[in-house]
């Protein structure tokens, strides 16, 4: 059974490409058929974060308009087995998606024996982004500790609750909230959102809490997805939220700061 | 109080503020989205009725409509100056 994530936020920068890169990659490394799709027309990315820029032929809008096949449109990772890129499309026409032409896009993957298909949504709420949520089982919500950023999570929310597929069906699609750019030193000062006042707002279930870090541009300037750093504190967030989502438990680290972990052993 | 939240307390404020202004907005923004279309004019027209014989300032008036099983309520609540 083939299952459709998408990565979403409402709001731009928060760290979608990064996830979607490092969280299809994981699932790879751990023996998963897995296909990153980039959603974002008119402004790839994704292929940059995988660094496969050189080697883009087609794109996911020729696919759709027949100009070229699925398979020869796939770009293959040459770091770990199993894992594709589908690349997004420079085109300037906003439509270039349509519902049915996606919708064929992700048959013929599943088809293909793909156990996961990874959406990165575009920002905002329109057609892009929708198209992206439309055919979501899952949803990784990425949320920045900042407030307009866990407003937009809401919408999103809000949105895949009503408008996907799997909601005017009558089902669910399966919310994880997963939290980036944390920084405990400035929840410890009070001027950052912690994960509890998040998850208290949200209110859906954690996935995982990627750490501010120097390492996730470091990843981007060399075209490595940064759970390949896995000397990293963010590349080891990311394996730990793959293995989560595997339904493996794993302890959730990285949320407090040295100091704390400190004052918490004397006084706690 | 322990020791450490001592020193968290008059630091924190930023980040509590933040908090709170969500709460409010987002319990707000999640009424509404699953509101009929109807209801910001609605809420519109039933603020000039009322201004017809009361002054009443933009906020005084909530309308939601209430999720009951079976069956939804349109709720209204108009809190008038003091006189
Ligand atoms: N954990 C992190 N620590 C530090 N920087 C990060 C982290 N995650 C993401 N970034 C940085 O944030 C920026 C935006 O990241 P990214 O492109 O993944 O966001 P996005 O949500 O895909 O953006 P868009 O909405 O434009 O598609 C990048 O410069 C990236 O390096
Ligand atoms: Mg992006």
């Amino acid at each position: 059974m083939s299952k459709v994530i998408v990565v979403t936020s409402g709001k731009g920068g928060v760290g979608k490409t990064t996830t979607s890169a490092a969280f299809a990659m994981g699932l790879a490394k751990n023996g998963f058929k897995t296909v990153v799709i980039d959603f974002d027309v008119g402004l790839r990315n994704l292929d940059l974060i995988m660094g496969v820029e050189r080697r883009v032929v087609y794109d996911f809008v020729n696919v759709i308009n027949g100009e070229a096949g699925l398979k020869q449109s796939l770009i293959k990772d040459k770091r770990v087995e199993n894992l594709y890129i589908l690349p997004a499309s420079q085109t300037r026409d906003k439509d270039a998606l349509s519902q049915d032409g996606v919708e064929s896009v992700i048959k013929e993957l599943k088809n293909e024996g793909f156990d996961y298909i990874v959406c990165d949504s575009p920002a905002g709420i329109e057609k892009g982004a929708f198209m992206a949520l439309y055919f979501a089982d899952e949803a990784i919500v990425v949320t920045n500790p900042e407030i307009s950023s866990v407003r937009d999570s809401d919408r999103i929310l809000g949105i895949l609750q009503s408008k996907s597929r799997h909601a005017e069906q009558g089902r669910e699609v399966k919310e994880h909230l997963l939290i980036t750019r944390y920084s405990p030193e400035r929840v410890d000062e009070g001027q950052m959102l912690a994960v509890e006042d998040i998850l208290e707002i949200l209110a859906i279930p954690l996935l995982g809490v990627i750490p501010e870090s120097n390492a996730v541009l470091q990843a981007s300037n060399q075209g490595d997805p940064v759970i390949l750093a896995n000397k990293t504190r963010a590349g080891q967030a990311y394996s730990d939220i793959v293995s989560r989502f595997l339904g493996k438990t794993v302890e959730h680290r990285f949320l407090d700061t040295e100091r704390k972990g400190f004052f918490r052993r004397i006084f706690g | 109080m322990r020791f450490f939240d001592y020193f968290r307390q008059n630091k924190k404020n930023s980040a509590s503020q933040a908090k709170e202004r969500l709460q409010i907005l987002i319990a707000h923004e999640r009424t509404s989205r699953n509101a009929p279309e109807y209801l910001p004019q609605l809420r519109h027209d039933l603020m000039s009725v009322i201004r017809k014989y009361v002054p009443i300032d933009d906020e005084s008036v909530k309308v939601q409509v209430e999720k009951g099983a079976g069956f939804d309520v349109l709720e209204l609540n108009i809190t008038l100056p003091d006189s």
